[in-house]
Parts: C-alpha cells; sequence; structure tokens
C-alpha cells in the first residue's frame, strides 16, 4: 500500500484501476471529468489495459458498456446530474438485463436553473431505477468503493449494475491522504467476473428479449431479489476487504454515538463529515446525540435504521435532494423503515445544500435543537433573499 | 466474392419470427446472417424485427442476438465489438439491424459515432420507409408524398411533404471505410455487399431497401417485385461507397414508368399528376447528380 | 441447424432465467395458423434454381434432393416464392 495525496475523482479513479474493467466507455461533464481524463491517462501509459471507448453521449456510454458487459466484459462509465438523466433510459436496460456495470455519478444539481455544484436531486430522481446506490463520504471510501462495487454488483446472486456516488466538488475535487492498495492485494481481493449472462460464440443466447405479462413479474421478481441480495455481498465484500486491506465496513449504515442517543440525524455522503463533528460537539456540552449516515440507498437499510434509533426521541433526516411536491426522497423512504418497525417518535426533514449551497455547523447543531422540541418539521436549509 | 444462392449456407438463423406475412425486413435480415454465419452477433433496436423475433420463450435468432435501446443500436455494438476484443475474441461479426427510424432519426447518433470512431461493426439499415412497428407513422427516410399515419393524405395536406433523408451519403461524409446500398429486390448484389463488408476492417454501413406490404399496402407476395421496380424506375439505386470513392453498381438502361411503381401501392394512390412529376423530376435531378459523382461500373 | 420447436416451454419461476438470456433458438409456437394458402411445389415442373429458397422472407423453403420443399409449421403463406419461381412450378392453394 502506498499513500497518495488525492482527490475524491482521482481516488475512485485509483480504485478503478486497480478493478481492471476491459472497456471504459464515458462522455465528460462537470464535475466527473477527471476521473475519466486519469483513467485515460492510465490506458495511454499502460498501467490500465482497458479499451477506452470515447462516445459521443451519456446515453452510448451506458448503451456501449452493457455492450460490453453482455460479452461478459468488466464494463466501466461514470457520468453526472444532465448525463445521469441523459441515459436515463440505460439505467432500467442495465438494470432489468442484470448487467453488473458499475458507474460513478458525481452528485451534481439538475437544471433548471443551470448549476454545475453538488446535490443529490439526480441520483435520487433514479433511486427506482433497479440499481445499487451508494454514497461515498471522502477520498479514502471512494477508492475503496470501486473496488467493492464490482464485488457487489458481479456476485452470482446480485448480477446488478452499481452506482457509486460522491459529491460534487465536495468529494470529487478536494484533495486527502489515501492508503492505495497494491495490485496484488486488489487481485487478491476481487475475483475475475464470470457469467452466463452473455452471448456466447460457443453457447449462443439471446439476451434482452421481451417478456409479456405471462412472465414479466417474474422477471422483475427476480430482478428485486437481486437487489435485495445486495446486502449479503456488501457483507461479504467488507469482510473480505478487512482482511486484505485492513479496513473495516460497516454495511449499509454507519452508526456514530447512536447506542445511547436520544437525538440522530440521518444523512448520506459528504456531509457526514461535518455532521460527526457537530456530534462530538454537542456530545461534549452534555447532549445525547448522534449520527446515522446511510451508506446505501438500495438495498435500502430499512431495518438497520429502526434498529439503530429505536430508542431515540426525535429523528432528522438531512438531504440534498427534494421530490417536489412532497419532501425529501431520503425521508419518505425512512418514514417508511420507522413505520414498518412500529417506530413514532417524530422525525423531521431538512432539505438543504441545494445547487452546492453550504450547510453549515451553526445549521447542523440547529438542527438537533429543533429535535428537542419534538416537533415534525418539513424544513429548507439556506433558502436565503429572506425578506428584512 | 463467391457468395451465391447456391454457396449460401443452408442454416437458418432467423426462424419462427412473427413478422407479417410477406416481410422485406426479416428478409433483409435472414439473408444477412445466412452470408455472415454463425459467428455473428446481432443488435437489434426496439422495432419491427425485435418486436416479432424475441419474446421469451419464443426466441427466433439461432446465432447470439440482442436488444438494444432504440437510440442504442451502434453504440451496444461498440461495446460488444470492444468487450469481446479485449477478451482475446476476434473471429466474429458484430451487426446491427435497425430499421429507418432507428438509423436516421434516433439512432443517427450513436450511429455517427461509431463511425467517427471507425468501430468494427456493420451497420444494416432496413429501410421500410416508416414507423411500421408502431402503425405506419413518418420517419425521415418516408419518401415524398407517402401517405402514413402521421403525414394523412386530405384535401389541404397529401401525405408526407419532405423528401427522404440521404443516409447512404450522411453516412460516406464520415469517410467510413465501406457504405453500400442495396434492396431486397437484388438479393444476389446484397449478398456481395454483406460478404465484402465482413472483409474490412472498420465501420461498414448497408443500407436495403426493404418494403413492408402492410405499411406500403401492397399484397403479401409483391414485396419482392416492388423492390425491384424501386430501382428499375429510379427512385432507388444500388451504390457503394469504398475508399472514398462512390460507384453506381447498376444503371438502368431505360427507367420503367414512375407512376405504374407508385399507383401500386396503397400509400401513394392520392398522387395527383403534378404530385408524379414533382417525383419524376427529383429522380432525374438525382440521377444528373449520380452520373455526376458516381463511377459506372 | 435452424431455431426449432422445443417440447419444454418454460413456466415456472424455476424455469425461467434469472436473467433476459435464454438458449438461442428456442421455439414454442408455430405460425401455421397464419395462413390462408399454402404454396405446393410441382417437384416434376421445379428447375431447382432455388429463387423460391432466396427470396422466401421466413426461411420455410428448404433444399431437398437437387428441388425444394416447405416446412409448413412456419410457411404463413404470403406467396412470394410462387411470384418468383420462373418455372411456374409452385401454386397456392386454399387451406381447408
Amino acid at each position: 500500500m502506498a499513500k497518495k495525496f488525492l482527490s475524491g475523482n482521482e481516488a475512485f479513479a485509483e480504485g478503478i484501476r486497480l478493478a481492471r474493467p476491459q472497456v471504459i466507455s464515458a462522455y465528460p461533464i462537470t464535475p466527473q471529468t477527471i476521473v475519466v481524463e486519469r483513467l485515460s491517462e492510465m490506458v495511454e501509459d499502460g498501467s490500465l489495459q482497458s479499451e477506452f471507448i470515447h462516445v459521443e453521449s451519456e446515453h452510448s456510454a451506458l448503451s456501449c458498456a452493457m455492450g460490453a458487459s453482455a460479452v461478459g466484459a468488466r464494463a466501466f462509465t461514470a457520468t453526472s446530474s444532465q448525463g445521469l438523466l441523459y441515459m436515463a433510459e440505460c439505467l432500467t436496460y442495465a438494470s432489468g438485463g442484470r448487467f453488473p456495470i458499475v458507474m460513478m455519478n458525481a452528485n451534481r444539481s439538475t437544471a433548471l436553473p443551470w448549476n454545475i455544484y453538488g446535490d443529490q436531486r439526480d441520483s435520487l430522481s433514479q433511486l427506482d431505477c433497479g440499481w445499487i446506490q451508494a454514497y461515498a463520504e471522502n477520498a479514502q471510501e471512494s477508492l475503496d468503493l470501486a473496488l467493492m462495487s464490482y464485488f457487489v454488483a458481479e456476485h452470482p446472486e446480485v448480477s446488478t449494475p452499481f452506482m457509486a456516488n460522491l459529491d460534487g466538488f465536495v468529494l470529487t475535487h478536494t484533495y486527502e491522504m489515501v492508503d492505495v492498495p497494491t495490485p496484488d492485494q486488489a487481485d487478491a481481493f476481487l475475483p475475475a467476473y464470470q457469467t452466463e449472462n452473455k452471448l456466447d460464440l460457443e453457447h449462443p443466447r439471446n439476451l434482452a428479449f421481451s417478456a409479456g405479462p405471462d412472465h414479466n413479474t417474474a422477471f422483475k421478481y427476480k430482478e428485486h431479489l437481486g437487489l435485495l441480495n445486495a446486502q449479503k455481498a456488501v457483507a461479504e465484500a467488507e469482510a473480505r476487504f478487512v482482511e486484505i486491506f485492513g479496513r473495516q465496513y460497516t454495511g449499509l449504515t454507519e452508526n456514530y454515538r447512536t447506542a445511547d442517543a436520544d437525538y440522530i440525524l440521518i444523512t448520506l455522503g459528504s456531509i457526514a463529515g461535518l455532521a460527526r463533528e457537530t456530534v462530538d460537539r454537542l456530545r461534549k456540552q452534555g447532549e445525547r446525540v448522534g449520527l446515522l449516515r446511510l451508506r446505501y440507498m438500495r438495498p435500502f437499510p430499512g431495518a438497520e435504521i429502526a434498529e439503530a434509533v429505536k430508542h431515540a426521541k426525535a429523528v432528522a433526516v438531512l438531504e440534498k435532494d427534494i421530490s417536489f411536491g412532497n419532501e425529501g426522497t431520503v425521508y419518505t423512504n425512512v418514514n417508511s423503515a420507522l413505520l414498518k418497525a412500529g417506530l413514532s417518535m417524530p422525525s423531521s426533514n431538512y432539505i438543504g445544500g441545494l445547487g452546492g449551497k453550504n450547510i453549515s455547523q451553526t445549521e447542523i447543531e440547529g438542527i438537533f435543537r429543533d429535535l428537542k422540541q419534538e416537533t415534525v418539521r418539513i424544513q429548507f436549509l439556506g433558502i436565503g433573499g429572506e425578506d428584512e | 466474392m463467391s457468395v451465391s444462392v447456391k454457396t449460401l449456407q443452408e442454416d437458418e438463423f432467423f426462424y419462427g419470427h412473427k413478422a407479417c406475412a410477406g416481410c422485406g425486413g426479416s428478409l433483409a435480415v435472414r439473408i444477412a446472417l445466412k452470408v455472415l454465419g454463425e459467428r455473428s452477433i446481432a443488435v437489434l433496436p426496439a422495432g419491427c424485427m425485435s418486436a416479432v423475433g424475441f419474446n421469451f420463450p419464443q426466441l427466433c435468432f439461432g446465432n447470439n442476438a440482442i436488444i438494444s435501446t432504440f437510440a442504442g443500436t451502434a453504440s451496444m455494438l461498440t461495446g460488444i465489438e470492444a468487450g469481446l476484443r479485449a477478451q482475446g475474441i476476434t473471429d466474429f461479426h458484430a451487426v446491427g439491424f435497425a430499421g429507418d427510424g432507428g438509423t436516421a432519426d434516433i439512432g443517427i447518433q450513436a450511429l455517427s459515432g461509431a463511425i467517427d470512431r471507425n468501430d468494427d461493426i456493420l451497420y444494416i439499415c432496413y429501410d421500410n420507409e416508416a414507423y411500421m412497428n408502431t402503425g405506419i407513422q413518418k420517419s425521415s427516410l418516408t419518401p415524398f408524398g407517402a401517405k402514413t399515419t402521421t403525414t394523412p393524405a386530405g384535401s389541404n395536406i397529401r401525405g408526407n411533404l419532405r423528401p427522404k433523408k440521404n443516409m447512404f451519403e450522411i453516412v460516406a461524409a464520415h469517410g467510413i471505410p465501406y457504405a453500400a446500398t442495396a434492396s431486397i429486390g437484388y438479393l444476389n448484389d446484397f449478398m456481395g455487399k454483406v460478404e465484402k463488408a465482413s472483409t474490412i476492417k472498420g465501420t461498414k454501413y448497408i443500407h436495403i431497401l426493404a418494403p413492408c406490404p402492410t405499411g406500403w399496402g401492397i399484397a403479401t407476395d409483391e414485396t419482392v417485385e416492388i423492390a425491384k421496380e424501386v430501382v428499375d424506375c429510379g427512385l432507388w439505386y444500388l451504390a457503394e461507397f469504398e475508399n472514398g470513392e462512390f460507384t453506381l453498381n447498376h444503371k438502368p438502361k431505360e427507367f420503367t414508368d414512375i407512376r405504374t411503381y407508385l399507383k401500386k401501392q396503397g400509400r401513394f394512390k392520392h398522387l395527383t399528376e403534378g404530385d408524379i412529376e414533382t417525383i419524376t423530376r427529383s429522380r432525374d435531378q438525382k440521377w444528373d447528380a449520380l452520373s455526376k459523382n458516381f463511377k459506372i461500373r | 441447424m435452424k431455431p426449432y420447436l422445443r417440447e419444454h416451454v418454460p413456466t415456472t419461476l424455476s424455469d425461467i432465467p434469472n436473467t433476459t438470456a435464454y438458449e438461442a433458438g428456442y421455439l414454442v409456437t408455430k405460425n401455421a395458423g397464419w395462413r390462408n394458402v399454402r404454396p405446393v411445389i410441382d417437384v416434376e415442373a421445379c428447375v431447382g434454381c432455388l429463387q423460391c429458397y432466396l427470396y422466401c422472407p421466413d426461411g420455410v423453403i428448404y433444399k431437398d434432393g437437387g428441388k425444394v420443399a416447405v416446412d409448413y409449421d412456419f410457411c404463413k403463406g404470403c406467396g412470394i416464392c410462387k411470384t418468383i419461381c420462373k418455372a411456374g412450378a409452385i401454386e397456392m392453394e386454399a387451406e381447408t
């Protein structure tokens, strides 16, 4: 292992180099570009043996990756925001076809208004497209996720595409010291991709076919099971990972000081770093607060959430997303989990960070303060332009 | 270049499909696969040929075949070719079969990208001159005057007002290694072009006119005859583009009557004498250009 | 070789594949019922030029001892073979 000073994008690219996809097809979009630039350089200098396809759009990027996956090749692509939406048709195609492609998504606001900065409306709007969705907190986790994503996606009981989300700029462009594993370690961790879900010159198959009303539900049911199975595969990947690399991850969620917490903030992505600091600060002041970070949104960690917050007096969900006309999508999902577990503490929703708006420590402290009042709020942070 | 009906392999790769009786598109797919053989990987976008050939558990391709997104024929071909090459496999043909809408409208961007990269794929457009699978709507390859369900022929507007997009020359303008036009009325010519394309490295494009009895308003046994006639009356032509040069493969000594060709078809029944004159003038202009810019074999 | 009719029709959950991938050329239904007329080949008149075999959209005409024969399981009765036959060796007869 070597220490390197890397941005989130660069760390992810290092992870992809170690995972050695055979085909990379990508189209540039801010703030994802650094990933594909680094991968191009790796292909150029020979440190990554991969076919790099310069596609003319995101739709083609994922379509090309599906073609590669459909002949049993390991495929990678990366996108963001408008690009993710432009390839939306291919998202459900890849999951329905059970092609275990890995895609990095640099979370970015979606137009209109135009905005290149980070929020999670792009990926959360595609939550139902049948992909595994993970959200990294920092550069190290980004690299590790790149490696683990293939293990999970290609797991024979999963066979489902994997979207690894990195907050635009805040994570994609921020530099940290990162442990970069050796290729030998990576090879020991990640087996070669093997599948029968492919076009095979020795055993010809017909793929990606139609299925009418009589059979359609069966295929969709199996797709659903595949995504659910990802939870087990994540556990398997992490157990293997800690053995080889010595870093321990905690499955679909990460609990921080939740065990005895009265008030718990639930969030996802890079903002968890600031939230953790805030928890420490408030703990020093004697407040019983905790943080629950959602590392995965699909499969959804409903049982883990309920278990983590079952003794809390109130919870809040902080997310960089809004489902217009309703509330934050993460909040809707969390409430469903609480209800199923028979939990009835107040839960509030804070919508912040839209279009890259900074979320301050003061605002997070404010959320914990609000929770003590045990009322339910759905509130935007930092709308700006308030009347005097 | 020796493929003929005598040497064509007897295996059938597209069989038991649910295409309409007398379907020209299915004939193009069938013959191309018989020329290319069992190591073909076929990509078909959403459209007639995928709709009639891939309804689980009735799977009508004997070779490897996959449905792509409507816009994604060329990009999926690219991925297949790259994915196999990355695994050290190179003895196969990645071949796409897309209709006129899938090629000249929604799929043109991905096709242009593939040609630009010179990916080693063969793209065959089976052109039945409208969106037939969805019920005969106009595409950019629908010819002037044709009645479709979105270009109805009434007292104000007589069918489609726009000429057919020239896909062959659009593709050639990319500097593609090989492009050709063909017709299911002249299968020997088509088979030779498929065979030639299969020996060329880089992107190959063949545009084959494939009449649709349902959409054109002809009898099911007239498909092949009408596909001959469209060439004989000069409204379609058999040509190749190779090494930067256009070649005309077949020049009728004398054109057969355009009116006869048009009036056989339900989609042109409404055309006036003036419309037919417009079509004739446009044919003559096209052939003037062809004789200037194309070598004549 | 060509795609052919199978006895087993996958229907149960365990029969149905986990992904949209299945053996190529797997047929479970015929097309014979589409037909109102059927091509009948006059073997005496047939000159073995194979044009009907070449131009059949469904590929149901096959070589048979220097002449041709029809796979009636999949023939749709379009009549292209009769139109293309210069020898006049194919007649379309009504299905009864």
